[in-house]
């Protein structure tokens, strides 16, 4: 379905939250997964014929195994302290979008067949059948939830919309309605190892091509290693940075680390992606799956730890989940914290006096930070809760001289999505990815005005491209957007050349 | 008399239905895993900091104050005036009246307006701000119409419409030692009681399932410390290791 011709929102000072607009946005849909995708991943081929039963005994099923949906279900009071929260709701002002009415979508339908009060008196509670209208409107709107929990916060219960939008997205999967983006990825990476299903050779001589790239960059020869078993570390990266921009020159960043720290390293061909869509489609098992590549390559490479490279889902995933779903690491040295951010790695060492950097190559900057959602308000780095926050900027701030946050009410735990997070980074989702992305253009432009800032750094490759994408809709420039590790990379300084 | 024995048998049923009502609920929060270690971070890493945590949200209404503070000052004014009014009303049911109940009995009536301003304040939101105009159900109107009637009702028995307290206090009483005692045939105090005892009803069905709720709630009482500690739920330890495998899902 081609999208319709869209405006970009106008940036002005600040953003004020926008009148409600019905159905602003009941136009966006995702394609719809191909047979072939759904099945990839023990889904149905297309809509089943009894698919109301299969709805709701899946909904039966997710109450009783998740306490998140049961009792989200349940507390919700309508405050409404969430409705202007949602990057989605103040980019498009469909009320759907607000986190409440997006999980009202389910709630209806859970108030008419689990709860007496909906089941006795549906208009009183708001309680509606699952029909097909509501069906499509789940398939709409659940796919304008990035699951970036930032209504989680705000929340005086604690209610995160992702979990319900997760679980509305494994019942769509389950009656034969999945998306094709995130299915058909994950069917990738079940068979080939990652998302954009580069097979081993390509991946390979991709690897060598950077090789080659370095030495001729810097005269330093910086390796990329595959598949090499006894490295000490295991890297696991999200595919976009062997190949994507700005990506690839974090990926070079973090080989020019593991260079100067003297480290051995490797990258695996069978496990060649940190992302795990598995996360976005709320589907436990092929979650499971796609993490349990991770683990057997460490096995079979023989590695002592396990390092993640920038990507923001992915470390919700590995940090929060790894233990639960494919632990417990008892194989890997204990010394180290199982999985480990690259983040992490990088300014441990750099605090032990490992690494030797030069603030001066990057001068021609004044760099900005996005804190990923997923980073910040899904996970940890570092010991101390907030390290996501801290370690990242520590970092740019010892490679950069000209470091200046955006408004504190749109970073650390208040951070906005990049609008193409959660299984969305497709083009068939492109409105919503810009009008989504207002919030954080918005404060990205006044510290421009401001400051003169000239980049922003990221830590998530989804956030990189999303960026690079949406950016010049709002006058800016596509390579504004780079990795940390690009300038740690850039800063890092070798042998006697300095 | 009868009109006595009418409301002990009503609070006695409401009580049992509420008492079930919500113990159930929380028996079921209770068995309920939480698969994933979800936090919304930063989180704490300790039980200790997840019960600061908890107190924090549940006394300061935390989060809420982070994300809108009309709706904090209102909804704090309401709760923890109806926390005051519930704590004095223990004077109905104690004899002698405990020492603190006594204490907080002067600001009896400043907690009543309290209560009072916050459900005019969070219910003028619920039709000024479109966005939770957008959001209401009629449930939403109807659940402050009803704390509202108690609210006014018990403030208009206080300061317009006396009722025999004397009389009052002994049905309260008779309640507890199970010897029913007459209730002051008083039009305003029997509907401040039927609304008392349908709140009570409606608990376990209703909204307010989220006083319960909270401290259930995984992303607020669960602990940051995934790494360090496996976390695995009942069920997923029975899962099929692969999703080839998966019984259609």
């Amino acid at each position: 379905m081609a999208q319709a011709e869209f405006e970009t929102p106008t940036l002005n000072e600040w953003v004020s939250t926008p009148a409600v607009q019905r159905d602003a946005m009941a136009h966006s849909r995702p394609f719809v997964a191909k047979p072939e995708h759904q099945a990839s991943l023990g889904f149905p081929g297309e809509l089943v014929e009894n698919w109301q039963e299969v709805a709701l005994d899946k909904m039966g099923e997710l109450l009783g195994r998740y306490r998140s949906l049961q009792v989200f279900m349940d507390a919700c009071v309508k405050c409404g302290a969430c409705t202007d929260k949602c990057h989605y709701y103040l980019g498009t002002g469909d009320p759907k979008n607000m986190p409440v009415a997006r999980q009202d979508l389910m709630r209806k339908v859970y108030r008419r067949y689990f709860t007496t009060a909906g089941k006795l008196f549906p208009k009183l509670v708001g309680a509606v059948e699952l029909t097909e209208e509501v069906i499509n409107d789940w398939y709409s709107y659940y796919h304008q939830c990035s699951e970036c929990r930032r209504c989680s916060v705000y929340c005086p219960y604690g209610i995160d919309t992702a979990e319900i939008t997760m679980a509305g997205r494994e019942i769509l999967a389950t009656i034969g309605v999945g998306q094709k983006y995130s299915n058909e990825i994950i069917g990738k990476v079940h068979t080939i190892g990652n998302n954009l299903g580069l097979p081993e050779p390509a991946l390979a001589d991709t690897l060598e091509g950077l090789e080659e790239e370095i030495e001729e960059d810097i005269n330093v020869p910086v390796k990329l290693p595959l598949d090499q078993a006894g490295a000490d570390v295991l890297l696991v990266t999200p595919s976009a940075d062997f190949f994507a921009e700005p990506h690839v020159d974090g990926l070079i960043g973090y080989a020019k680390v593991f260079h100067q720290a003297g480290i051995s390293w490797t990258l695996s061909s069978y496990a060649s992606e940190a992302a795990n869509f598995g996360i976005f489609i709320g589907n436990y098992q092929n979650m499971q799956k796609v993490a349990q590549r991770i683990r057997q390559a460490a096995l079979d490479l023989g590695v002592k730890r396990i390092v993640i490279g920038e990507c923001g889902h992915a470390w919700r995933v590995a940090y929060s989940f790894w233990n639960t779903l494919i632990g417990p690491f008892d194989f890997l040295d204990p010394a180290y914290p199982v999985p480990q951010h690259i983040c992490e790695f990088t300014y441990d060492l750099n605090s032990r006096g490992g690494l030797k950097l030069d603030r001066e190559a990057n001068d021609d900057k004044v760099v900005t930070f996005h804190d990923s959602c997923n980073v910040s308000r899904g996970s940890r780095i570092g010991d101390m809760p907030g390290g996501q926050f801290t370690i990242p900027r520590d970092l740019i701030r010892a490679a950069c001289t000209h470091f200046v946050d955006m408004a504190p009410d749109t970073i650390h735990e208040h951070t906005f999505c990049c609008g193409g997070g959660g299984g969305l980074l497709t083009d068939d989702l492109i409105e919503l990815r810009v009008k989504g992305a207002l919030p954080r253009a918005q404060a990205l432009q006044q510290v421009i005005e401001q400051y003169g800032v000239t980049h922003m750094a990221a830590i998530c490759a989804i956030c990189k491209s999303q960026f690079s994408k949406v950016l010049p809709h709002y006058g800016m420039g596509m390579d504004m957007i780079i990795s940390v590790h690009q300038l740690v990379g850039d800063a890092l300084v070798f042998g006697s050349e300095h | 008399m009868l009109l006595g024995a009418i409301f002990a048998g009503l609070f006695y049923f409401a009580t049992v239905v509420f008492l079930v009502g919500v113990g159930a609920r929380i028996a079921r929060y209770a068995r309920i895993p939480a698969p994933l270690v979800i936090p919304t971070t930063p989180a704490p890493t300790t039980h200790a900091g997840v019960c600061a945590r908890m107190f924090r949200e549940v006394v300061f209404f935390e989060s809420l104050f982070k994300g809108s503070k009309w709706s904090w000052l209102f909804g704090w004014l309401f709760h923890f005036g109806m926390l005051i009014v519930i704590a004095q009303h223990l004077r109905y049911f104690t004899q002698p009246v405990w020492s603190w109940v006594m204490l907080i009995q002067w600001i009896g009536s400043y907690a009543s307006f309290a209560m009072f301003v916050g459900l005019g304040g969070l219910w003028a939101r619920r039709v000024l701000v479109d966005r939770i105009r957008y959001i209401s159900a009629p449930s939403d109107h109807l659940m402050l119409a009803l704390l509202l009637a108690i609210t006014g009702s018990g403030l208009l028995m206080k300061h317009v419409a006396h009722t025999d307290i004397v009389l009052l206090k002994a049905f309260a009483l008779g309640l507890i030692t199970l010897s029913w005692q007459p209730l002051p045939n008083d039009l305003v105090l029997l509907a401040h009681l039927s609304l008392v005892i349908i709140l009570m009803l409606i608990f376990p069905f209703s909204k307010l399932l989220h006083a319960p709720g909270v401290f259930f709630s995984p992303t607020r009482n669960m602990r940051d410390n995934p790494r360090e500690h496996r976390h695995v739920a009942s069920w997923a330890k029975d899962l099929p290791k692969s999703a080839d495998s998966a019984d259609g899902a």
